[in-house]
């Protein structure tokens, strides 16, 4: 099954190689990685979904991630009410002929056309992974030339947080109210 | 005051504490060497930088204290890599410098560039690149702190050269902000109570201790409650001190090469209070079939660690001492006198096959060997070891009472690590007695930092078990392929010859009756000295867990007929 976490690091050279290289020597598969700033120029954060077996797997995932010193907080959102978001490019071999029949899909799917040219056009769709992957369906017996996808990002819904699985871990989660939960040096 | 980037490292080095530093120049960190002269630090020049490594290591495991290495960038950092890894498996605080081309020419193949973050980021608790000098201050106070808060480990800083010439502003930060990084001291409340009820109604509860009750000075906390509990104390191979070997709750060493009524008691247990473990597949056997009947109540400071092996019933994230001293008060006074008659029986079975019941049959075995040394010091050396049978050997026979006193090179196993850890233990206990305890295989992979022990003055005693072999492989070989030995018989030197070469005192010893006057010889000699043990050849390790079966499956070594 498939798992997303959001994943808050500190914003410094390295941090993304640090996360990649932890998935690789770990064992983890990456499906998707989106990372991207934050409202906090200090803080980037990480959408990342990954193929787990069971909720085991996905704490192994959430408490190695916290081994790393850049990484602040990590939330399983798999199963909260969240907002999740793919955007995906697809060019698509359409001629004159053909160009009424995607924008009609287009529409369909909300998606936009943003570009046009002689023999093809760019269709720009945002969505849940399942709904982008459904207008590709479409569009594929058309004929795709290209296709970019920027891998999903999360975000939970109103005042719902993620799971956190690993106590103890950088302050968060069970330990968070605990009187001198934190070791001071 | 504007200081170079070199001087900032060395004042902040200063204020780390740090009274010794093992390394080897070369072009990238000449700034560095040359600051260096006006600081009240000592530099320890090794004969190779993997040498610089595991003194790092063997000065922190010794004293509780941040052990620093440094090298040059290219070759120089890479040799320091076993090293580095090493200390990364055992959880040793090291802080490894090493220079780096100027920032200016990273990424273009630069004479002596190399990529040492990206080569050391998996075996590093973190690492850093300084491309400016007014990095510097920052961040060697962080890679201190964290190299030796939560769980420690290495922590390297790669600093470019032009950094360590660049002057600037030298401000000593007062305090470390790493947003990302909160050791865990207390567990909470509810999961403390969870634990004691499962404490309350075990009846054959076994403690395993690991390198972390050391690493966090639980020692007395851990014989309170174990006394209060009634509960027998298991150990791993770094464990090994963590409780006194002679206490009548001890089952001394687990795991591949443990005690076989120690295993049993694992396997036949009803919980395990597993203390700063982290449940190795040499400590284990194999999952499938581990502990079965146990519940599994388990304190760690790394939220890693739990569930990561075995799938425990009450994690406990946090300090070690913290937590078994919150434990205490809650836990009343048990007694499991029938639990403990138990492993009494499996014990006296174990007794009868040990080699130390063997009569005198003229040849050299480790286990005497390692027994007569013991007795000799009457326990109370520092024993660093390399790696092989001399190293279980060491383990089963050197019997502990005392924390920080046993080095070994436990989760990387990297041969190598016997002498240069114990000159390394040397500089931080230099009024105790100091035993290195290495394979005639092993040795040879750092033999020339002799003359570093010599140059230094290192009070330490090499005793070399020469059986000629690559033993443990031999070992394996011989249980598992049939006998067919493949390169494990090597050609040695004439290690008397070398060690003399290095201006070291040696001796040989073939005969038993030789041994006490030697160990007195080597004992009385101040300064590096060396003994070789011409050892039975193919004597084989017991009892043996063979990997992958479970851990009450062991080969015992077969019962041998008094003459
Ligand atoms: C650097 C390194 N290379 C290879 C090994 C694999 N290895 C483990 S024990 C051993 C044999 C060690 O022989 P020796 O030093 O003579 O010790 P003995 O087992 O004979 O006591 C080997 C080759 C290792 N642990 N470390
Ligand atoms: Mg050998």
């Amino acid at each position: 099954m498939q798992y997303t976490f959001v994943t808050l690091v500190e914003n410094k050279p390295g941090v993304l190689n640090r996360v990649a290289s932890l998935f690789r020597r770990r064992n983890f598969n990456i499906e998707s990685l989106a990372v991207g700033r934050t409202e906090n120029p200090d803080i980037s954060r990480m959408t990342i979904v990954v193929e787990c077996a069971d909720d085991w797997e996905a704490h192994k995932i959430e408490a190695n991630l916290y081994k790393l010193v850049n990484v602040i907080d990590v939330q399983d959102v798999t199963r909260q009410p969240a907002v999740f978001r793919d955007l995906a490019l697809i060019k698509v071999k359409a001629g004159p002929e053909q160009r009424a029949e995607v924008n009609s899909l287009a529409q369909i799917f909300r998606a936009r056309i943003v570009d046009v040219a002689a023999d093809s056009v760019i269709v720009e769709v945002t969505g849940t992974e399942e709904k982008i992957e459904g207008m590709i369906e479409l569009l594929r017996p058309i004929g795709i030339l290209e296709m970019v996808r920027t891998g999903q990002i999360a975000m939970t819904r109103g005042a719902y947080e993620g799971t956190r699985r690993a106590p103890g871990a950088n302050g968060n989660g069970w330990h968070g109210d605990e009187e001198n939960a934190l070791a001071e040096y | 005051m504007k200081l170079s980037g070199a001087e900032i490292l060395w004042e902040c080095l200063v204020r780390e504490g740090v009274e010794v530093v093992f390394g080897y120049p070369g072009g990238a960190n000449m700034p560095i060497y040359d600051a260096m002269l006006n600081y009240p630090v000592h530099h320890v020049l090794v004969r190779h930088e993997q040498g610089a490594a595991h003194m790092a290591d063997g000065y922190a495991r010794a004293s509780g204290k941040v052990g620093v290495a440094m090298a040059t960038s290219g070759p120089g950092a890479t040799n320091l890599v076993t090293g580095i890894a090493t200390a990364m498996m055992d959880s040793s605080p090291v802080v490894f410098i090493t220079g780096q081309v100027a920032a200016h020419l990273i990424g273009g193949d630069a004479f002596q560039e190399t990529d040492v973050t990206g080569i050391t980021l998996p075996i590093t608790k973190h690492n850093y690149l300084i491309t400016r000098a007014d990095e510097i201050a920052k961040v060697v106070r962080e890679a201190f702190y964290i190299a030796r808060s939560g769980r420690p480990g290495p922590v390297l800083i790669d600093i470019c050269k032009n950094a360590q010439i660049e002057k600037t502003e030298f401000v000593y930060p007062e305090e470390v902000r790493l947003p990302g990084y909160k050791p865990p001291l207390r567990a909470p409340k509810a999961d403390l109570e969870k634990a004691v009820r499962l404490i309350e109604k075990a009846k054959r509860p076994v403690i395993l201790l690991g390198h972390g009750a050391i690493i966090s000075g639980a020692e007395e906390v851990i014989q309170h409650f174990a006394i209060k509990t009634h509960t027998p104390v298991a150990m791993t191979l770094l464990g090994l001190g963590a409780f006194p070997a002679s206490h009548p709750l001890s089952l001394g060493m687990m795991g591949m090469h443990g005690e076989a009524h120690c295993n049993l008691a694992i396997q036949n247990a009803d919980l395990l209070l597993a203390f700063g473990m982290r449940f190795d597949d040499r400590v284990t056997g194999t999952l499938k079939t581990y502990a079965p009947h146990a519940k599994k109540i388990h304190v760690e400071i790394d939220p890693s660690e739990v569930h990561k092996n075995v799938r425990v019933d009450v994690p406990l994230v946090g300090d070690l001492k913290t937590i078994v001293s919150d434990l205490i008060p809650m836990v009343d006074e048990y007694e499991h006198d029938e639990w403990l008659q138990q492993i009494a029986e499996w014990k006296s079975e174990g007794d009868a096959r040990s080699i130390m019941s063997w009569p005198d049959d003229g040849k050299l075995y480790v286990a005497h060997l390692i027994h007569d040394l013991w007795e000799a010091t009457e326990g109370g050396a520092i024993v660093t070891t390399d790696v092989g049978q001399h190293q279980m050997w060491a383990a089963q026979y050197y019997f502990l009472e005392k924390p920080k006193r046993w080095i070994t090179s436990g989760g990387a196993g990297a041969m190598g690590f016997g002498l240069p850890s114990a000159i390394g233990a040397w500089f931080a206990r230099k009024n105790e007695e100091i035993w290195t305890v290495v394979g005639d295989g092993g040795f040879q992979m750092t033999a020339a930092e002799l003359t570093t022990a010599v140059q230094e003055g290192a009070n330490i005693k090499v005793a070399i078990m020469n059986n000629n072999f690559l033993g443990m492989v031999r070992q394996w070989q011989e249980f598992f392929f049939e006998k067919r030995y493949s390169a494990v018989n090597m050609l040695n030197p004439d290690f008397i010859k070398l060690a003399e070469a290095h201006r070291v005192p040696a001796r040989r010893v073939t005969r038993p009756e030789e041994v006490k006057e030697s160990i007195a010889w080597a004992r009385q000699i101040q300064g590096p000295a060396l003994l070789e043990f011409m050892v039975e050849q193919e004597d084989a390790v017991y009892p043996m867990v063979p990997a992958g079966a479970s851990l009450h499956e062991m080969l015992r070594r077969p019962v041998r007929q008094a003459k």
